[in-house]
């Protein structure tokens, strides 16, 4: 088991440098869902860096693709690949780590940027596991915007008629949107709700919360529901960095020389 | 033919265990029989082509080889992204089936007309497109598709089709290839899909001299075919129940000058194509009406 906190911290780190070194962006986005990352990378999720393709794995769906860096520097990390290479090879002309995820690196089942395709996706591999007879989970991990996206609905609808209780849906839910608060653009509320009328079992948490996190999924995985399972995770979009925490700029900005060595001297300094 | 194509479906289900079917909520009294015999590898996932489109995908990957089944414009333009995402780009082993190819559905109105979906599907990378003229081309698609691995697009007429060919080999059968219907001279009909069986009609009237062919495929035409028919025929005049922008005969045209840019065919052959003029047709008809109307017909033809 690798040490959660420390294991969210790399990821934050990493996520910087390559936001910063590239000018890319969704810094926010992948701040508000590394605690998530770290949770499943670090431990909860049976998935083997030397064999990335292994049946037995745990699948897991990237949906919110935009937050590239997060997932990328989790893998990484965890030795999906060199890591080592990341920086340089993060959007470099004729690399694979393009700045939405993309199925052709290791351990990224599937390629999104497109919003609303990864639950869909995620509810075709657990009818075929299920038909199968695996027990393996089945993880999708969703942003909070993209569930303005009618095909998330035809897929919640869906998930439960067919009783997938192999599939686990984490809503990083942020509360910010691409162009502004979820809540003055198209709100979700009362989203947990939504969910448990759609016959699926909910759980909220404090998604930065790792035990809270790690309990919840743990419990998902041991419940035979006959329900698909969410797990609503609240969390601060930009969390780790106080200038970042909860402003929409960081969807888009990159950060600049002086704000790349203030993030950084936060993200050190915390728990250290 | 759609009968056809969907017991041939059933038949190589029964040996090729990894066939899954879904449909989105139709289907009706086509569809049963697979159903029936396949429980566990059939699911209607209701009226949600998209949703259906990414199940497929999902399912793919786990080894499955699933076809999607819908009418015209549902299966393929309304989640044109997830067949080009998560389809496509993913290699997924996912074959979708139209019913409904052109007028078929003629008076339900556009909704139903299936006219812009041979442009669309072939304009994605990996997608094989195969458009069957009649029963036993049908009969012949299904076995391709069971057996190809990869994206692949069947539009299929409705039903009531003639047979046109005999027992097609699969060597006769694939993309590039087309198939003789009836020999001739100087100009050369070639058409895709079903609105072969009006057109040889009015051609044993009025053109007994024009050679006949199929092509049940558009799209990854064999060069060495085309550098053939380049020399063989002064004219070619191709002919779908598709609109002129982006179809059949685009793609042939596309096909001949990249051959002919390359130096690999001397001489550009006369191609006149017969096609929707880009219109939508807002008015109700049968499929015959339809065609008629768009100018679907040799007789249409400035000759």
């Amino acid at each position: 088991m690798i040490d959660y906190v420390e294991f969210s911290r790399l990821i934050r780190l990493k996520a910087l440098d390559m936001c910063h070194k590239k000018r890319t962006s969704h810094i926010g986005g992948a701040f508000s869902v590394a605690d998530i990352l770290a949770v499943l990378y670090g431990g909860f999720l049976n998935v083997d860096p030397d064999a990335p393709c292994d049946p037995e794995r745990d699948r897991v769906f990237y949906s919110k693709g935009h937050a590239c860096t997060a997932l990328y520097a989790a893998l990484g990390i965890r030795g999906f690949f060199n890591d080592a290479d990341l920086l340089t090879d993060f959007t470099r002309d004729g690399s694979y780590f393009t700045s939405h995820v993309n199925h052709r690196v290791p351990g990224v089942e599937l390629s999104t940027g497109s919003l609303g395709h990864a639950l869909g996706v995620a509810c075709g591999c657990a009818v075929a596991l299920q038909e199968q007879k695996r027990s393996n989970l089945v993880v999708t991990i969703l942003s909070d915007g993209e569930l303005d996206e009618g095909s998330n609905w035809e897929a919640i609808l869906f998930a439960a008629h067919h009783r997938l209780d192999n599939l686990v849906a984490i809503v990083d839910y942020n509360k910010i949107q691409s162009f502004g608060a979820v809540e003055d653009i198209m709100n979700l509320e009362p989203l947990a709700d939504k969910f448990r009328s759609f016959n699926w079992e909910v759980e909220q948490v404090d998604g930065h919360n790792h035990v809270s996190v790690q309990s919840a999924l743990a419990r998902f995985r041991s419940s035979h529901s006959r329900r698909p399972k969410c797990l609503i995770a609240h969390t601060v979009k930009g969390k780790g960095v106080d200038f970042m925490e909860g402003r929409l700029a960081w969807h888009y900005q990159s950060p600049s020389d002086d704000e790349y060595r203030r993030a950084r001297m936060q993200l050190e300094l915390f728990n250290a | 033919m759609r009968n056809t194509f969907i017991n041939t479906l059933c038949d190589l289900a029964n040996e090729h265990e990894d066939v899954f079917l879904l449909c989105g909520d139709l289907g009706y009294s086509v569809l049963e029989p697979f159903a029936d015999r396949f429980p566990n590898r059939f699911l209607n996932v209701g009226i949600a082509e998209q949703n259906m489109t990414l199940v497929a995908s999902g399912l793919a990957r786990e080894g499955y080889n699933v076809f999607t089944y819908s009418i015209g414009n549902f299966p393929t333009l309304r989640c044109m992204e997830q067949i080009r995402y998560d389809v496509c780009y993913h290699d997924a082993n996912v074959k979708v089936v139209a019913v409904g190819a052109g007028y078929a559905y003629g008076p339900q109105g556009v909704s139903h007309h299936t006219t812009e979906d041979i442009a669309m599907m072939r304009a994605l990378p990996k997608m094989k497109v195969c458009v069957p003229a009649d029963p036993q081309e049908a009969k012949a698609a299904a076995a391709f598709m069971v057996s190809h691995r990869g994206p692949g697009y069947v539009r299929l007429n409705k039903s009531g089709e003639p047979r046109l060919h005999e027992l097609l080999r699969p060597s006769q059968f694939r993309p590039g290839r087309f198939i003789k219907v009836r020999d001739g001279n100087d100009t050369l009909v070639l058409t895709t899909g079903a609105i072969v069986h009006s057109i040889a009609k009015e051609m044993s009237s009025t053109f007994p001299g024009w050679a006949l062919w199929t092509s049940p495929f558009v799209g990854d035409y064999d060069p060495i075919t085309l550098i053939e028919l380049g020399q063989s025929f002064n004219r070619i005049v191709t002919v779908e129940e598709h609109q002129l922008n982006g179809g059949f005969g685009s793609s042939l045209i596309e096909a001949l000058s990249d051959l002919y840019a390359e130096g690999k065919l001397h001489r550009m052959p006369f191609v006149q194509r017969l096609a929707i003029p880009n219109v939508f047709v807002s008015t109700s008809g049968t499929q015959d009406y339809l065609r008629d109307a768009a100018g679907l017909t040799l007789a249409s033809l400035a000759i």
